[in-house]
């Protein structure tokens, strides 16, 4: 069913884009498989706009450490395209794959004028080159086309589905995500994992 | 809706964060009362607890500190119920006192205290190993591995501890506690007694207390006793292992990690002990017959390390000769936390098997791309955040003032103001309610040659938990200094618990709001208030206090903007009038956003003139009032 045991994933971005809410939506789908996950999260002052990144890892027979051996990544998921730049860098290996949004979130150096920010195009090229294979995604533009950036994770989990990067049954997917969000807001979400998926297929 | 955690459905898995896992188990052990003050990572267990509070019969509290918590928590054991607090390591500091002289006086029904430890200090100020406690009060520590273990080590905790008549400690660590992973349900408890005191048998160790502490060192015999037969003491592994890892708590991911990673279960045995004080020696004597090297790995100090190692140094007459590696000899680090890499590195080091690294090409090109590409992300006070505004007006007022004044501070978000989210202008911050005490003494030097003047600052929260008693001292001694309280409304870095200057409780239930202004005028403190977001007035009001002679107090009250977006208070706008912005050429140096730093407010390189972010601006304006040309406005909303 999952390709490594443990799969070992990275969900990384910047704090405020839904991180965690991704990387639990996920865990809680392997767990409903009858599979054992453990999730690890960087977390704390890093919320406040740090990096952020959680560790899914998937097993069939063991519960996993919450934080993976380095370059020991079978699947980095980027919110934000050089925190999955960031993650390659420790945890990256020739046979790892990149699902990643092209969308930046500034850093306050940057903002304030004293740094730039790479040319996102420069940045997806090397994750192209030090991963097996790079999916991108533009899960920003398709949230805001909903009404709201915070979408992008689900746009996010939708394109990973279709990407089959990691075994997601479609059903019992929109299941985990129905157990998991707010009743007022999850028609949005459902139409923002639609859109994912669909990104993906267009690919 | 029933809360997921109180769901009666034995045998269900669900994923829980290990806090929640600890929450289930107090839920499952029908505990009566539980009390925390927040503090991470040990804060969602309370949490849990307080939006489950209406499925439970159970009295759920923030308490205004931890000391205080852990006394109410254990007004359900004096009384034959059980009751349970969880803190931080610093938090533990703060119980102590009373944790001290409870452990003598003991209890009648069960009372446990949850310490979550953060190795590596990641949600701290610093870095600390709470177990040593159990040793210095001679009480029975417990250590959970695995996320269930957690759950099931909780409601173990509490039968221990009223067999014993004695607090039992449950230890975690940030790995554990803020990880989520499998954990399978138990059954829910039937109801509760009621509680009754008994005049009889007081909890009073006075005036032998001597004696209390002979009782207590029986008691913790006993409990050596029980923990010889736990089932979470036990070994795996060849009958003649080449290393034998001793582990405990979140040590035994990291063993299991190291031993799959290298594939070393021929050569590696596990010895995993879960009970870690009083230490089972029969139990550990056995299982070190069969050792010749032996690694600690623990996080923290070299807690198991050290207790064994004196086991050994008792029984050595017995024993095989052994070697052992741990933190002491710094086989391991000896600060911060464990993770795979340094338990592989080691394991491969020792045995002569190292692991498989990536492709030099990959490594030089990877390092390389990283280097070039990926920038820092600095941590920043939200957008619209009143710490910005706080910490800016007090950059100017000392500037102005122009002897060399000085910030005394304390933990909170507030805590960024020591770096260049506040301009470094906080220069001390030790515990909680420190820069009042620390103010209070500076305060009495400013008597002998001091010719700096002195302020100190509190979060607002903080100022119940802590400042209280240095005001007052402050008072009486006639210390001179000016005190800031930025009252936010919140306790934000933890995660917007409710305070006794809210007007609510826990579970949402509405209580009478303790004002900080009433409570500083009623120590005789004179009073003023500002709000943050007008730069000028606080400035001015900082200024004025500076000036003045003695103690006195200065409000700045402005709502959390985190806070505010989650009670729906509609954001105001700001624009910039492009034309009245001059960029570069305005010789302000680019004010807004090289200095002010907001998330909301970047630099735009292209057109080289400010710009707006109005996905993240809360429109507090705070910018507009430092802008020399006025391009930056406050719009009216609808």
């Amino acid at each position: 069913m999952i390709p490594n045991d443990p799969m070992n994933v990275i969900i990384c971005g910047v704090g405020g884009q839904g991180n965690v809410l991704a990387s639990l939506i996920l865990g809680r789908y392997f767990v409903d498989q009858g599979m054992k996950v453990t999730i690890g999260e960087t977390y704390g002052v890093s919320q406040r706009g740090g990096a952020v990144m959680s560790q899914l890892r998937i097993s069939k027979t063991r519960q996993p450490a919450p934080l993976m051996p380095s370059s020991r990544a079978d699947l980095i998921v980027a919110l934000e395209p050089v925190e999955g730049l960031r993650m390659l860098g420790q945890f990256g290996n020739p046979t790892v794959t990149v699902l990643s949004n092209t969308r930046p979130w500034l850093p306050m150096s940057v903002l304030a004028g004293e740094h730039e920010y790479p040319e996102v195009s420069l940045v997806l090229d090397r994750m192209g080159r030090f991963s097996e294979a790079l999916w991108k995604v533009d899960a920003t533009e398709i949230a805001l086309g909903l009404g709201s950036a915070i979408l992008a994770n689900i746009v996010m989990l939708g394109a990973l589905q279709a990407s089959v990067l990691l075994p997601l049954e479609e059903t019992a997917m929109r299941r985990t995500l129905e157990a998991s969000l707010p009743p007022k807001r999850l028609e949005q979400n459902l139409q923002a994992f639609s859109q994912g998926q669909e990104a993906v297929k267009r690919h | 809706m029933v809360h997921p955690i109180t769901q009666e459905s034995p045998d269900q898995v669900m994923l829980l964060m290990g806090n929640e896992a600890i929450a289930r188990g107090i839920i499952e052990a029908g505990a009566s009362i539980a009390a925390a003050y927040p503090g991470n990572p040990s804060s969602d267990i309370v949490d849990t607890l307080a939006k489950a509070a209406k499925n439970l019969d159970m009295h759920v509290e923030w308490s205004v500190n931890e000391k205080v918590a852990l006394e109410v928590a254990a007004a359900a054991a004096m009384t034959g119920l059980r009751g349970v607090s969880a803190m931080k390591q610093n938090g533990l500091n703060v119980a102590c006192d009373f944790l001290l002289n409870l452990n003598l006086s003991g209890i009648r029904g069960g009372l446990v205290l949850v310490i979550c430890d953060d190795p590596s200090g990641i949600s701290s100020t610093n870095e600390q190993d709470s177990r040593l406690y159990a040793k210095m009060g001679e009480l029975p520590l417990l250590e959970p591995s695995t996320f269930q273990e957690a759950k099931d080590m909780t409601r173990e905790a509490f039968e221990l501890s009223e067999k014993l008549g004695l607090p039992v400690l449950l230890h975690s660590v940030t790995r554990l506690s803020h990880a989520r992973g499998n954990v399978t349900l138990g059954p829910l408890p039937g109801p509760k007694g009621k509680p009754s005191f008994d005049r009889s048998r007081p909890f009073v160790n006075v005036p032998a207390p001597a004696n209390a502490h002979r009782r207590l060192k029986e008691k913790i015999e006993r409990c050596r006793d029980i923990f010889e037969s736990s089932p979470r003491n036990f070994y795996q592994g060849p009958e003649r292992p080449d290393v034998m890892l001793i582990t405990t708590g979140a040590g035994l991911f990291y063993s299991l990690e190291g031993v799959e990673a290298l594939g070393l279960d021929v050569q590696v045995g596990i010895l995993k002990v879960g009970t870690t004080f009083p230490l089972p020696s029969r139990f550990l004597l056995k299982h070190l017959k069969k050792a010749q090297q032996v690694v600690f790995v623990e996080e923290g100090a070299p807690f198991l390390e050290s207790g064994v190692k004196e086991l050994y140094a008792e029984h050595a007459a017995g024993l095989p000769s052994i070697s052992f590696l741990g933190k002491a000899e710094g086989a391991l680090p000896q600060v911060g936390e464990l993770n795979p890499d340094v338990m592989i590195r080691l394991l491969g080091r020792l045995l002569d098997c190292p692991r498989e690294t990536r492709p030099e090409s990959y490594e030089h090109g990877i390092r390389a791309a990283v280097d070039e590409l990926v920038p820092d992300r600095d941590l920043a006070f939200c957008a619209g955040c009143p710490h910005r505004a706080t910490y800016w007006a007090i950059k100017q007022a000392l500037a102005l003032d122009g002897r060399n004044g000085f910030v005394c501070g304390d933990i909170g978000c507030y805590g960024m103001g020591g770096g260049p989210a506040g301009w470094s202008q906080m220069n001390t911050m030790q515990a909680m309610g420190s820069g009042a005490g620390v103010a209070a003494g500076m305060g009495q030097l400013t008597n002998m040659g001091l010719d700096q003047p002195v302020v100190a600052i509190c979060g607002d929260s903080t100022f119940y938990h802590a400042a209280i008693p240095a005001l007052i001292n402050a008072r009486q001694h006639g210390s001179n200094f000016l005190f800031l309280v930025l009252d936010n409304d919140a306790t934000a870095m933890t995660g917007f618990q409710p305070h006794p200057g809210l007007g609510t409780t826990a579970t949402g239930q509405a209580a009478p709001p303790v004002a900080i202004g009433d409570l500083c005028r009623a120590m005789g403190y004179p009073v003023d208030m500002c709000d943050p977001y007008d730069l000028k007035a606080t400035t001015d009001a900082i200024m004025r206090g500076l000036e003045h002679e003695g103690p006195q107090v200065l409000i700045l009250k402005r709502t959390c903007a985190l806070v505010a977006a989650r009670q729906g208070i509609p954001p105001g706008r700001v624009i910039l009038d492009t034309d009245r912005c001059i960029g570069e050429n305005c010789g302000c140096g680019r004010m807004c956003t090289s200095a002010f730093r907001c998330p909301g407010l970047g630099w735009d390189p292209v057109t080289k003139t400010a710009r707006i972010d109005q996905a993240i601006c809360t429109g507090c304006g705070v910018c507009t009032r430092i802008c020399p040309t006025g391009a930056l406005k406050t719009e009216a909303t609808s």
